[in-house]
């Protein structure tokens, strides 16, 4: 049976290339940065090579760049130690969006509770978040402007360097979650204003557990893991240098190439989604132009979106949804709601994300199989019936 | 969260799909908000539950417990069918994850529903046979 591997946006295989530039790491140069014979010399020029390379394909300083386990702790790292830095001071304020990833939104959640006040920005029905609005919401005592780079669900790109420049005049940091954006869209921290940024390494097909944050020299903030002095004593934990060495040779390979490779994958979606909006009462969730190029997300009415992923399952298509029966919750994706889907709508929506790994072939067979599974499932549905009356 | 055998088979090839025209009741339970509505059609002859289709709107789970409780009171008195529970569905599909608990709840209460509306339609006031129905899926608790 054909494997179509279509959820790049939940994380992506390890490429050889990655793999081969990690295997040395393991059990020859196995060193510990921190010790002074030379296979431990060797791991800390190997890591200090990864961060030169992280730095320059962000535009970034070296000693700019920390390591972290990945997305989520950065962004906890980024929020929780502006708030704390700031927030005795008496910036009590936060700004972010009501669609962030759940490591942003959950951890603003956590600083509610200590006392700190947030506001969640509207995104609109096309997912786009107005740099007006973050003007607007900034206050004197506002610490931090939290706004992802590019939607994790739906895919859609944020006016960063807009926000940067508003955030740069009024005085307030912008941290942004690029997990998503890393070796998809053009990124310079210096010219956007981005004072922090997260990004992971296994959305571009380096290991799960590696990430890093990037964070302006000049900026100081608590630590979020105390211990050794590793990471200029800001982030402790002997480093995984396996790890590293292949989250660096992923953004490298992810960020040299960005408009051929974007071109190549906006021409794959561009004719998944024409393809797919042909089947009736069918949505594209998100702004159409701005979003990301391997980014499909759809709303089928009068199915759930669980049984259509078990049936894609079943056709060997790998998807996701951000029906409430995938969430482990109840409720619909909170992406969906914000973008204003009602709760029966955004039950039947499907994410096809599309990474280098993917073919013409792969979009050929999505667009064979997925049309007569939505129609198996609506034959069955009552909803559907009560649509078509 | 892992599916059974049994509910991958009763959601892959579901028994029973489908809608009846001269169906003695018709029983429908959920809300589209919640992501689960099932509908379900009973012929019913000599107090026994002849035929039964159905037609369901939600995840796996909903559309495997719908499945699974048509087989259950294929062939039954309606007596037998109202003594159907939610654990006994859950049970004869090996399980259910417990955040889909609620969609066998759907399937005992989409039985009750249809056989609530059989009575109605004999002229009966189904209430004190039945019992109290929750057709609008109170028990799956989702926030709306």
């Amino acid at each position: 049976m054909k494997f179509v591997y279509a959820d790049n946006a939940a994380t992506t295989p390890v490429s050889q290339d990655v793999l081969n530039a990690m295997l040395p790491y393991f059990s020859e140069q196995y060193g510990n940065a921190s010790s002074i014979y030379s296979v431990g010399r060797e791991a800390k020029t190997a890591l200090e090579t990864a961060r030169q390379t992280i730095a320059s394909c962000l535009g970034a300083e070296t000693n700019e760049i920390y390591f972290t386990s990945g997305g989520s702790e950065s962004d906890n790292w980024a929020i929780k130690g502006a708030a704390h830095q700031l927030g005795c001071k008496g910036k009590k304020h936060l700004i972010t969006t009501k669609f962030e990833h759940h490591a942003v939104l959950h951890t603003m959640q956590s600083l509610e509770k200590e006392g700190f006040e947030v506001t969640y920005l509207d995104v609109y029905e096309n997912g786009i978040v107005h740099p007006e609005d973050v003007r607007n919401a900034i206050r004197d005592d506002t610490a931090l402007v939290s706004i992802m780079y590019a939607n994790n669900e739906i895919g859609t790109i944020q006016p960063i360097a807009e926000i940067g420049a508003i955030c740069k005049e009024r005085g307030v940091w912008l941290h942004t979650d690029a997990v998503q954006a890393i070796g998809n869209v053009e990124i310079d921290v210096k010219k956007q204003n981005i004072d922090m940024l997260s990004l992971s390494g296994h959305k571009i097909h380096a290991q799960k557990g590696v990430g890093a944050l990037y964070m302006r020299g000049g900026i100081r903030i608590p630590n979020l893991i105390d211990g050794g002095a590793q990471e200029r004593g800001r982030r402790a934990g002997t480093e995984n240098i396996a790890a590293i060495v292949g989250l660096a040779k992923a953004m490298d390979t992810a960020c040299s190439h960005i408009a051929q490779r974007a071109a190549r994958l906006c021409a794959m979606r561009d004719r998944l989604i024409d393809g797919v909006l042909q089947i009736e009462r069918s949505r594209l969730n998100g702004d159409r132009e701005n979003r990301l190029p391997g980014n499909a997300n759809f709303c089928f009415e009068g199915i759930e979106g669980e049984s259509l992923l078990l049936l894609l399952d079943m056709a060997g298509i790998c998807a996701s949804s951000g029906s409430a029966c995938t969430s482990g919750s109840l409720d619909p994706s909170h992406v969906l709601l914000a973008i204003g889907l009602p709760h029966e709508i955004a039950h039947g929506s499907v994410r096809l994300s599309l990474s280098d790994q993917n073919t013409q072939e792969d979009v050929d067979y999505i667009l064979e199989t997925l049309p007569g599974i939505v129609k198996r499932l609506r034959a069955m549905s009552p909803l559907w019936d009560k649509i078509n009356r | 969260m892992a599916y059974s055998a049994k509910v991958m088979d009763h959601f892959a090839n579901p028994r029973n799909v489908g809608e009846m025209e001269d169906a003695s009741g018709v029983g429908e339970v959920g809300n589209p908000k919640c992501g689960d509505i099932m509908r379900m059609y009973i012929k019913v002859k000599d107090n026994v539950i002849t035929d039964v289709k159905f037609k369901t709107f939600g995840c796996g789970a909903a559309i495997a417990t719908s499945s699974m409780a048509t087989e259950l009171i294929k062939g039954k008195t309606i007596n037998e069918a109202l003594q159907l529970t939610n654990k006994a569905v859950m049970e004869a599909l090996d399980g259910l994850p417990p955040v889909k608990v609620h969609c066998s709840v759907l399937a005992e209460q989409a039985i009750k529903s249809a056989v609530a509306d059989y009575y109605r339609k004999q002229g009966i006031d189904p209430t004190p046979i039945v019992g109290e129905l929750h057709e609008d899926c109170e028990a799956c608790g989702c926030s709306i």
